[in-house]
């Protein structure tokens, strides 16, 4: 459903991504990993439309997508989260999500729906990620852990077929960090949608996704399942060092 | 409680009908005078605040004023077109030149103080336009144009009587200020409050950023331009100082931020503290201290935007709001008050 071809992309003349291609079917469940600074969330930000590629070309459902603005892509069905939350602080949480129902999706029939029903649905996204809010919760009550699942209910609620999720478990405790897999699982159960998946957390990531494809320095080096990835020589050089 | 309710819901109401009989009490000519002029810079203050509480700040509405006084103005003058033809012209111009520079701002990402600087100029140029053209368009240059007079016209948006400006300003403001109700209860208040926050969480969540930052622009320079019709019609002066260029713009701002834009009544507020204000003090110094208004304008606007920078109604109605809230929020769920600011 996904396909990237050479996509690349220079910073002033740092190479940020080199050719960089890949495709992802549908409702596979993918991770993203690499060292710091290996263009992870560079490549999200070509593919949720906040960068244009410098070459190259996303094909998403089998329609041209590069260079569509942002809010055009996630109404095509693609939507992300951000590495570090970004709330509306001055909304509440529940209208963090509305905001989401009301404008991301394909259709906006939404305009004719009463406050109230959006609400309604704005909680179950809420739910199916485990917030446990009121009306009144504004975003800076909230726990780091509950801000990232506040940014997944907030993608998951413009009804995405592609959920793009930078980092849900940094910066999280043990426990924290079960719960979050477990909110994942639930979401891949529940709706059946597309996800790629950044992470540091190795641990987690790869005992939950089905294909791994690893980037070091804007390059694809590795692809392929958990099992192999992690016996793979290159991954284990770019993590470890080379000479071990 | 109820009482509380049904008493915030008729006080508007209450307001207008206490407007409305006023002219009758204090049958004064000069206070009607007064009473216009609040209502018209009322009106200008509350569609530029459409923008304003949003974080869209232009500094270019003096020049859509303009473009409503000169446009209705010329028309007639030149070619004998009723005033009331003169005003969607007015408007539609006004909208036509804030669609192109709001699209090419929006959409190559000037904004904030970019944005700002923009308008400030379209500002400036709006003024120099009507200066060169004083002779091939007669628009008097420097030195002003005076409106010809027909009398009493009705066609022809021309009243010796100022009590039907006065009703016809409250009604213009009673308009902006409903179509701000309008704005509020509608998905366009959500999106540019999202906009205004993060205009990138905001596009990732599919809001078209440019769509809704250019029509809020479009709408409000339309209104801006009707207000420069109403105006000129009742003043049948107008020169490019106070009637359009850099000086008027900030002085629109300057009326939002005292009163509170991000409030219904903020902007009127404090455009009727200003002009009762700038009043007074030419009144009571007189001639001899000119600019002495603008001085303590000045000083206040320091203050206030130090002090409370949510302008005077909006910092009071705040304080309100918060206090009912929280006994709201403790009621419900026990807990610790959340942020006011919602």
């Amino acid at each position: 459903m996904l396909e990237l071809s050479n996509v690349t992309k220079n910073f002033g003349g740092l190479c940020v991504l080199k050719r960089v291609s890949f495709t992802l079917g549908e409702g596979e469940f993918v991770g993203l990993i690499g060292p710091n600074g290996s263009g992870k969330t560079t490549l999200f930000n070509i593919i949720a439309g906040s960068l244009h590629p410098d070459g190259g070309k996303v094909t998403f459902s089998g329609r041209d997508i590069t260079g569509f603005p942002p809010n055009k892509i996630c109404r095509l069905g693609i939507a992300r989260t951000f590495q570090i939350p970004r709330p509306i602080k001055t909304m509440s949480v529940v209208e963090n999500v509305m905001l989401g129902i009301f404008f991301g999706r394909k259709n906006s029939t939404d305009a004719s729906r009463s406050s109230r029903e959006v609400r309604q649905e704005a909680f179950e996204y809420l739910n199916l990620t485990g917030l446990q809010v009121d009306e009144w919760t504004m975003p800076h009550e909230l726990t780091a852990a509950a801000l990232r699942r506040l940014e997944l209910a907030r993608a998951l609620a413009t009804k995405p077929q592609l959920l793009l999720v930078d980092e849900f478990m940094s910066g999280l405790n043990a426990s924290e960090v079960l719960e979050a897999s477990a909110i994942l699982k639930r979401i891949r159960r529940e709706k059946k949608i597309t996800i790629i998946w950044i992470e540091h957390v190795m641990e987690s990531l790869m005992n939950l996704v089905e294909r791994v494809i690893v980037l070091n320095y804007g390059e694809l080096i590795a692809e392929g399942k958990p099992a192999e990835i992690s016996k793979d020589k290159r991954v284990i050089e770019v993590y470890l060092g080379e000479d071990l | 409680m109820k009482f509380m309710e049904n008493f915030k819901k008729g006080t508007p109401l209450l307001i207008l009908a206490l407007l409305m009989i006023c002219p009758f009490v204090f049958s004064s000519p000069y206070l009607l005078h007064i009473f216009i002029l609040i209502f018209i810079w009322s009106y200008v203050t509350t569609v530029w605040s459409y923008m304003g509480r949003f974080g869209i700040i232009s500094l270019g509405h003096g020049a859509f004023f303009g473009i409503g006084v000169y446009t209705t103005a010329l028309l007639f003058n030149l070619y004998n077109v009723s005033p009331w033809l003169g005003m969607l012209a007015g408007g539609l111009a006004a909208a036509t030149i804030a669609v192109i520079l709001g699209y090419s701002c929006f959409k190559f990402g000037v904004i904030g103080h970019y944005f700002a600087i923009a308008t400030l100029v379209l500002a400036e140029i709006i003024t120099l336009v009507i200066i060169a053209l004083r002779d091939t368009l007669e628009t008097g240059g420097k030195l002003g144009l005076t409106v010809r007079s027909l009398g009493t016209s009705p066609l022809f948006f021309q009243f010796e009587n100022k009590l039907i400006f006065y009703y016809l300003t409250l009604a213009l403001l009673g308009l902006a200020l409903l179509i701000w109700k309008k704005i509020d209860d509608s998905k366009v208040q959500r999106a540019l409050k999202a906009v205004g926050e993060d205009e990138e969480a905001a596009l990732s969540l599919g809001i078209d950023v440019v769509k809704y930052k250019t029509t809020m622009f479009a709408v409000s320079a339309f209104m801006t331009a009707l207000g420069g019709t109403a105006y000129i019609q009742f003043t049948m002066f107008a020169d490019p100082t106070t009637c359009t260029g850099v000086g008027l713009s900030l002085g629109i701002v300057f009326k939002a931020i005292i009163g509170g834009m991000f409030t219904l009544w903020g902007p009127t507020i404090g455009s009727a503290l200003i002009v009762v204000l700038e009043e007074y003090t030419r009144l009571a110094l007189g001639s001899a201290f000119v600019s002495y208004s603008q001085i303590i304008y000045g000083l206040l606007i320091i203050i206030l935007i130090r002090f409370l920078p949510g302008g005077l109604y909006g910092t009071f109605s705040d304080l309100f709001r918060q206090k009912r809230k929280r006994e709201v929020q403790v009621l419900l769920s026990g807990r610790q008050a959340a942020d006011p600011y919602k």
